[in-house]
């Protein structure tokens, strides 16, 4: 079986700390890192190659320096890496992405199963994953938490809803997004890292998928960005003193006088 | 791509540095450059001030859809034959978006057996409703949907799509938004119109929550977005008005690829925290599974869900569907009680936006007191069994 794995490089928030002025991250001196969704999605990419053998080929978009995501998945024992970046690509929203790395899966030839995060962390849309499975005109089911059977030709895998889960059964070729039960990812391996040392990245930039400058980036999106501004937090703050009996009783009447609790019915 | 700056005009402020949302700009010597993470929002020139820095327009493809398009839809999810609060509360806002537009609120419900589901979506703010009842619909396969729903997109042509940011409107929305060849913005908090250029101005968290951004669909169409659950508010009932309904028909090679084999409502993922009102979660400071107990009392005197911090799912003292924060969900409820909860990044942009925090830990120091309205600092096995008694005792139960 042929795996695609989409992951993408995220600034690390595990370090950094809330400004409480103005509840902003410090992003000074932040590291990056593969999305933490999408380590779910290599680790189950290795565990279908292990039911059913194959190979598992990643992709990532982004800047130059993006290529250490696609090390550090060949040192989890991915077989090849795709790195796309092309000064064009940059401020691409949700549809200008998939349109590159949908062209890049369909570069790779007889891709049977393409594997996404369930979202990155740093802009939580969801959408490139179903996205890319329109472009390439393949059934999709999102936010996989398990898998039932791993066949050839199809999977059984167990779809996270709101209220439960479905069992859904799904043909290849097919996308999937994952979530976190699907596993946790294994640590990198000794040999993996060797191998992602020596490792040269492969490079594609917008021209090499055959895409115009206009398809893709900032020109190539739909959605444009008009303000930003910090969320308003708003009520005041305070800490409840006393002893803690006192303390927990104030807090419920707060929250009464507050009408954040109803008391009737 | 990117911002330009004026060199003889700055002035090395680094102004426009703090702003920038995206960290695009870097100081080289006494002037910024920029790199390549720049969107041109804008927010470093709004700042400059020596208005040294122009936002160059983007030359995007000509589309005349905006032209062509009229009416706010709604997408009306239906899971077990009922709709999510959701559907009430986009029709709530889609009825007030299209009053200020002066066009028509549609809905589109898509499944087998709706029954009764039109007259309910009339009541509840649409004008017209259009229905697809068809076995080949009973489950939810995001291709077969997003098919019928993309084909009368194409036929009707709405300006507006709204759809909830649940399991299903995040999955299938995406699909539909890339078929329709049109922009989308996912989990909404925030939905306006600007009247000049009658646009639906998108507004979403963004980083975690830590900011906001605003977004806007110029040329495509419909302008699409999920917007989150609980966030607009549902609009009057409209009992017993009869609006238009348009049925719609599956053609013939209509098939779903996927199968839906089974549908389990199991008690341990039936953790509805993205719908709930009030949410009480546990961190490391609960010590352990046993002390999960008193979260779910409290949560359950005020008809909440048990959340749980990353700590406590890793420990395996709860399942991870309670997980809240950065790598489960992301909750905004009107009541957020946090017991035990340190207050990590990753667990504060997961629940900040919450109308009212109230923070129990016995570290003064711990972060989740910058983010709390109520802090208490003490024992919660002591805090939480009083605010129960006293509950109970303000409730007559007592």
């Amino acid at each position: 079986m042929k795996i695609a794995v989409c992951i993408k490089q995220v600034p690390d928030t595990a370090n950094v700390k809330l400004d409480p002025e103005t509840h902003t991250l410090k992003r000074e001196g932040v590291e990056s890192i593969v999305n933490p969704f999408d380590l779910f999605a290599l680790e189950a990419a290795l565990r279908i190659k292990e039911a059913a053998g194959g190979e598992i080929v990643a992709v990532t978009m982004g800047p130059p320096q993006a290529e250490t995501v696609i090390k550090d998945a060949i040192g989890f024992g991915v077989d090849e890496g795709l790195l796309l970046s092309d000064r064009a690509f940059a401020g691409a929203d949700t549809w200008a992405t998939t349109a590159a790395l949908a062209k890049a899966i369909e570069g790779l030839g007889d891709v049977d199963l393409v594997i996404c995060g369930k979202q990155a962390v740093d802009g939580d849309t969801a959408q490139v994953g179903p996205g890319i499975a329109q472009r390439l005109g393949l059934p999709h089911v999102a936010f996989v938490k398990g898998f039932r059977e791993i066949e050839d030709k199809r999977l059984v895998v167990e779809r996270q809803m709101d209220d439960g889960y479905d069992v859904v059964e799904l043909p290849l070729p097919a996308l999937i997004t994952v979530v976190r039960e699907v596993g946790e990812p294994r640590p990198p391996s000794l040999k993996g890292k060797m191998r992602a040392k020596k490792y040269t990245v492969p490079m594609q930039g917008a021209a090499d998928l055959g895409l115009e400058a206009d398809q893709v980036g900032l020109a190539g999106s739909f959605t444009q960005v008009v303000k930003v501004f910090a969320p308003s937090h708003s009520g005041e703050r305070r800490r409840l003193e006393g002893s803690e009996d006192e303390m927990g009783a104030q807090v419920i009447d707060a929250l009464v006088d507050n009408q954040v609790i109803m008391l009737g019915s | 791509m990117g911002v330009i700056i004026d060199k003889e005009l700055c002035i090395g402020c680094e102004q426009c540095l703090d702003a920038c949302p995206f960290d695009a700009l870097e100081m080289k010597g006494e002037i910024p450059v920029v790199g390549d993470t720049c969107t041109l929002c804008g927010s470093c020139a709004d700042v400059c001030p020596e208005r040294a820095i122009t936002v160059p327009e983007v030359e995007r493809a000509e589309d005349d859809r905006a032209a062509q398009a009229k009416g706010v839809w709604v997408y009306a999810e239906v899971r077990g034959g009922q709709m999510p609060e959701v559907v009430a509360e986009l029709l709530g806002q889609g009825r007030r978006l299209a009053e200020q537009l002066g066009v028509e609120l549609g809905a589109v419900v898509l499944g087998h057996g709706l029954d009764g589901l039109a007259g309910e979506l009339f009541a509840l703010g649409a004008d017209v409703v259009y229905a697809a009842d068809d076995p080949r619909l009973a489950d939810f396969n995001d291709d077969i949907y997003c098919k019928v729903l993309t084909r009368l997109i194409a036929e009707y042509k709405p300006e507006v799509l709204l759809a909830g940011a649940t399991s299903v409107g995040r999955s299938m929305i995406p699909r539909v938004a890339t078929a329709a060849a049109t922009g989308l913005t996912a989990d909404c908090t925030g939905l306006a119109i600007d009247p000049e250029k009658r646009l639906l101005l998108q507004t979403r968290p963004a980083f975690g929550g830590n900011i906001m951004a605003t977004i806007v669909c110029p040329n495509a169409r419909p302008q699409m977005a999920t917007v989150r659950p609980r966030v607009m508010k549902r609009g009057e009932r409209r009992e017993g008005f009869e609006g238009r309904l348009i049925t719609v028909s599956l053609e013939a090679g209509d098939k779903a690829a996927t199968q839906v084999l089974e549908v389990v409502q199991s008690l341990e993922e039936n953790v509805n925290l993205t719908g709930a009102e009030v949410v009480v979660t546990g961190g490391r400071g609960v010590g352990g599974p046993e002390g999960f107990k008193v979260v779910a009392q409290l949560a359950e005197a005020l008809g909440g869900v048990v959340g749980a911090t990353r700590g406590a799912v890793d420990s395996e003292w709860i399942g991870h569907a309670h997980q809240v924060g950065q790598t489960g969900r992301t909750v905004a409820p009107k009541l957020y009680i946090a017991l035990g909860v340190s207050g990590a990044v990753q667990h504060l942009v997961g629940m900040q936006g919450s109308d009212t925090i109230v923070a129990v830990n016995n570290d003064p120091n711990a972060p989740i007191f910058d983010v709390a309205h109520y802090g208490i600092v003490g024992d919660l096995f002591k805090v939480a069994p009083a605010m129960l008694s006293h509950l109970k005792q303000l409730r007559g139960q007592g």
